[in-house]
């Protein structure tokens, strides 16, 4: 446990020396939208897969992330480079998380997934609607700060990096073994003296924050943004949930590894069969469900975890002994 | 001024009267044993004083404060706790940070709630299944483990839910042995339990609840030949 | 009376009448998604897209073999029901129980089987807006009301008023069904009460593919009625799973009169909300009704859903 600070802070040294090396813009583009569903998922995870709320509507978090920079970058708040968009995207956000939790935090389960993604739908009819604000359906555009890609490679590198070493801290805190303890049972957390509420809210808060960010940055990356692309359930919302499980929900590692096979499928995918890409992500849910429901990190961990627990079981005494 | 006091608690269920007019006090220091019939309502008076749901009519006060209407965890911090009839582990966590999980009512800091955990998982005997995941537990240990989480929380008041059903007869004793601990600790102890051996070894004084009300009061002594109570559980041709 | 009041009267009612018809449809709709949510405890979040899928079985058959939609739901929820069976029975009854660290696993599978259904018609039948050019798709029938001096006159569409009487026979047959005979019977017990009613020696097993199964064929019927007046495309079950689980929730979980009455409750507001409030928030009232009511009336409009 110790060395993994360590193991961290070489992996992203090493990862920042890519772009000097490699100047092929696909490449270098492929790495980008890596690290920016490794933002994601990370941020979905917290929510998702430490604190056992399972959200279907985290688009609206990257969605609002998103406007905010585009409508401050439009109305002359924030220069182009946006750096105060990000900030500002990933507060408004979790401003909104805030709300949204509010409400949708009365409800368990299902009824808590279903209400956040109807909200979230609200929210895009919202962008779609109010066209003095948002330019409605026909999106916002504008043209990129860099024209290299290697300054928006840095930026979402340090993003991703900032994600992973803040929710590891939060989960080695209070927080995290209150988090966990919600997700495991809600009753007896609350027995134990944690109100639950408002942990969840600390939790969607931090996820709705960085997912914002994560918003906001797409903006300033991609430059033209509408409310069917970053308000999208099937695209964020549900894409969110894919890479955590794929890579293993309550993982640390787990987003990063779902974030790149994402990206490679999704490549892959749209090479082979331009429109009906989902359908492979569709399949994938389903073999993922039926026969990793843990995912890939967490089947690895488990199947270690597994033989470590055959080991203990050899040499632990009988109960009441 | 007595610990807990439940004045007039009454708790409906749509048509179905749960608990009704329940009266009684703990004093500091005391084993109170509650009984009755399975049914009776004794783990809806423990919802009731947790804080799991408000009681229809009626107060509850604990260390003089009103507490009825207050959230469970609201009443958790004011030093009551709880275990659980039906055990409630927290599946994928170690026994460790199970007990950590209550020990952080108490402190904000990871190393000081490590340290309060491992007192308590000393306290209940459970070193040696410190690191074991909480869900492969055997049912005994489950039963301890409710134990070791609520004295985590450091509680002036235990509520203790059936901890001894199920158990093989050596963890019984094991089991007595430590609620004995702990009540010397300082601890105050309300205990429901159906075995009868069990109550009137530990308990100072009894309470029988039967269609959730009080039917006796009492020193075990008095309680168990009280003619009410014995027809409660065995009907009336043995009263 | 004023010319103009009689106009705002005439518009009112037509609101009101296209409301209703449009929530007949709802209802079936939402009855099917009820039936799963009471027996299995889910939410079937590919509701709508096996709507789409009975959509285009509806369009092919009209388009190749001149097969009218009404005339082709004989096959068309045959079909369904083995579709929804299979469904079950193959993916969703093998996760039911299995252990997982994010809860609600069945609930994603429902979304990744929902994601499989519209891709494929993405892929096979493109993303082009198609619709079922029957004879009678504009036919419209009038009555006139006279009332305080004014005539009043008042449209019904042919195609939304045969699809509306399908939809009360429909609903009819599933209430026969379920009050009168056994397997009717054993759905409502298993829905009450899975264990016990396992315990009674129902085959629970067999109890939800034959739910879901039904389910299906209840969305798929709303799907071939509704092909004659809607235009049909790939990704058009996405908008229909919300409008269902908005309907259910209405109507109290599980709840089957609940059902018909969320169906109306929806076709009306969206009636109603889209001409007198915003044609662009249309979709956003669902959604906000659906909130309000899980909120404060968690057991449904009736309030005999889930406690």
């Amino acid at each position: 446990m110790r060395k993994s600070p360590l193991v961290a802070f070489g992996a992203v040294a090493a990862l920042a020396v890519v772009p000097l090396l490699v100047s092929n813009t696909y490449v270098l583009h492929m790495l980008v939208m890596v690290f920016l569903w490794v933002l994601l998922g990370q941020a979905w995870n917290l929510l998702g897969g430490y604190t056992g709320q399972v959200s279907y509507g985290h688009a609206a978090f990257f969605g609002v992330g998103a406007y905010t920079s585009a409508i401050m970058v439009k109305s002359g708040f924030s220069p182009a480079a946006a750096w105060w968009g990000l900030l500002a995207g990933g507060l408004l956000a979790a401003l909104v998380g805030s709300v949204l939790g509010w409400i949708c935090f009365r409800l368990r389960g299902p009824y808590f997934s279903l209400s956040i993604l109807a909200l979230s739908e609200v929210l895009r009819l919202v962008a779609v609607n109010w066209k003095d604000l948002t330019n409605g359906a026909e999106g916002i555009l504008y043209i990129p700060a860099f024209n290299s890609k290697a300054a928006y490679y840095w930026i979402v590198l340090a993003l991703a990096g900032v994600s992973y070493l803040t929710i590891r801290a939060v989960m080695r805190s209070k927080l995290g073994f209150y988090f966990l303890a919600i997700r495991e049972d809600q009753d007896c957390a609350e027995s134990l003296g944690i109100d639950t509420t408002k942990y969840k809210l600390y939790s969607l808060l931090i996820s709705a924050f960085f997912t914002g960010v994560a918003g906001a940055f797409y903006m300033n990356y991609m430059g033209f943004i509408d409310p069917g692309i970053v308000f999208s359930l099937s695209d964020i919302s549900i894409m969110m949930i894919l890479v955590t499980m794929l890579g293993g929900a309550a993982t640390m590692a787990g987003p990063a590894v779902g974030a790149v096979l994402y990206i490679l499928m999704s490549e892959a995918f749209r090479v082979f069969l331009k429109s009906g890409h989902l359908l492979f992500f569709g399949i994938l849910i389903i073999v993922i469900i039926i026969f990793f429901p843990q995912g890939i990190v967490g089947t690895l961990r488990e199947k270690w975890a597994g033989r470590r627990l055959r080991a203990a079981n050899a040499t632990a005494p009988k109960a009441g002994a | 001024m007595s610990l807990l006091e439940l004045r007039g608690v009454s708790k409906r269920f749509g048509g179905l009267q749960a608990v009704g007019n329940m009266t009684f006090k703990i004093e500091r220091g005391e084993i109170l044993g509650l009984i009755g019939p399975n049914g009776a309502g004794k783990t809806t008076i423990f919802n009731l004083i947790n804080g799991y749901f408000p009681p229809t009519a009626g107060a509850i006060f604990f260390k003089g404060e009103r507490i009825d209407g207050l959230k469970p965890f609201q009443v958790c911090r004011r030093g009551l706790a709880r275990t659980f009839q039906v055990v409630k582990p927290l599946a994928r966590l170690t026994v460790l940070e199970n007990v950590m999980v209550s020990a952080f009512s108490k402190t904000n800091h990871r190393g000081e709630a490590s340290r309060i955990a491992l007192e308590a998982i000393a306290f209940t005997e459970m070193e040696s299944w410190r690191d074991r995941l909480a869900g492969s537990l055997p049912l005994g240990m489950r039963k301890r483990l409710e134990m070791a989480r609520a004295l985590a929380t450091k509680p002036d008041l235990l509520l203790l839910d059936e901890n001894f059903a199920g158990l093989n007869p050596a963890e019984v004793e094991k089991t007595i042995a430590i609620v004995r601990k702990i009540h010397e600790s300082g601890v105050t102890i309300l205990i429901i339990e159906h075995n009868m051996r069990v109550i009137m070894s530990i308990s100072q004084r009894l309470l029988c609840v039967c269609y959730g009300e009080k039917i006796s009061e009492g020193s075990p002594a008095e309680v168990a030949n009280d003619p009410r109570v014995v027809e409660a559980y065995l009907g009336v041709a043995h009263a | 009376m004023s010319p103009q009041v009689a106009g705002q009267i005439e518009l009112l009612g037509q609101v009101l009448i296209s409301g209703i018809l449009l929530g007949g449809l709802y209802a079936l709709i939402g009855l099917g998604m009820s039936l799963i949510m009471g027996v299995m405890k889910i939410i079937n979040l590919a509701h709508g897209e096996l709507m789409m899928v009975a959509m285009y079985a509806t369009y092919w058959m009209f388009t190749l073999a001149k097969v009218d939609p009404y005339v082709s739901l004989v096959v068309v929820c045959p079909a369904m029901f083995l579709l929804g069976v299979a469904i079950q029975k193959f993916l969703i009854t093998p996760v039911m129980n299995a252990d997982s660290i994010l809860p609600q696993n069945q609930v994603l599978l429902t979304v990744g089987i929902g994601l499989v259904l519209s891709n494929l018609a993405l892929l096979f039948f493109s993303a082009n807006y198609r619709s079922v050019p029957v004879s009678y798709a504009s036919k419209t029938i009038y009555w006139d009301v006279k009332m305080g001096g004014q005539t009043i006159s008042l449209s019904f569409s042919y195609p939304f008023l045969v699809a509306f009487a399908i939809a009360v026979v429909l609903g009819a047959a599933l209430f026969v069904f379920l009050g009168m005979t056994d397997t009717g019977r054993m759905i409502r017990a298993t829905s009450q009460d899975k264990r016990a009613a396992s315990l009674m020696g129902i085959n629970t097993q067999r109890i939800t593919y034959i739910t879901f199964g039904l389910g299906a064929a209840l969305v798929g019927a709303a799907g071939a009625l509704l092909d004659p007046v809607y235009y049909l495309y790939p990704q058009i079950g996405g908008p229909f799973t919300s409008k269902a689980f908005v309907i259910t929730v209405l109507g109290g979980m599980g709840n089957i009169p609940g059902a018909v009455l969320g169906g109306l409750v929806l076709g009306l507001a969206e009636s109603l909300g889209s001409v007198y409030i915003s044609l662009g928030y249309k979709d956003a009232f669902g959604f906000i009704i659906f909130v309000l009511v899980l909120i404060f009336l968690p057991k449904g409009l009736l309030g005999k859903g889930r406690a």
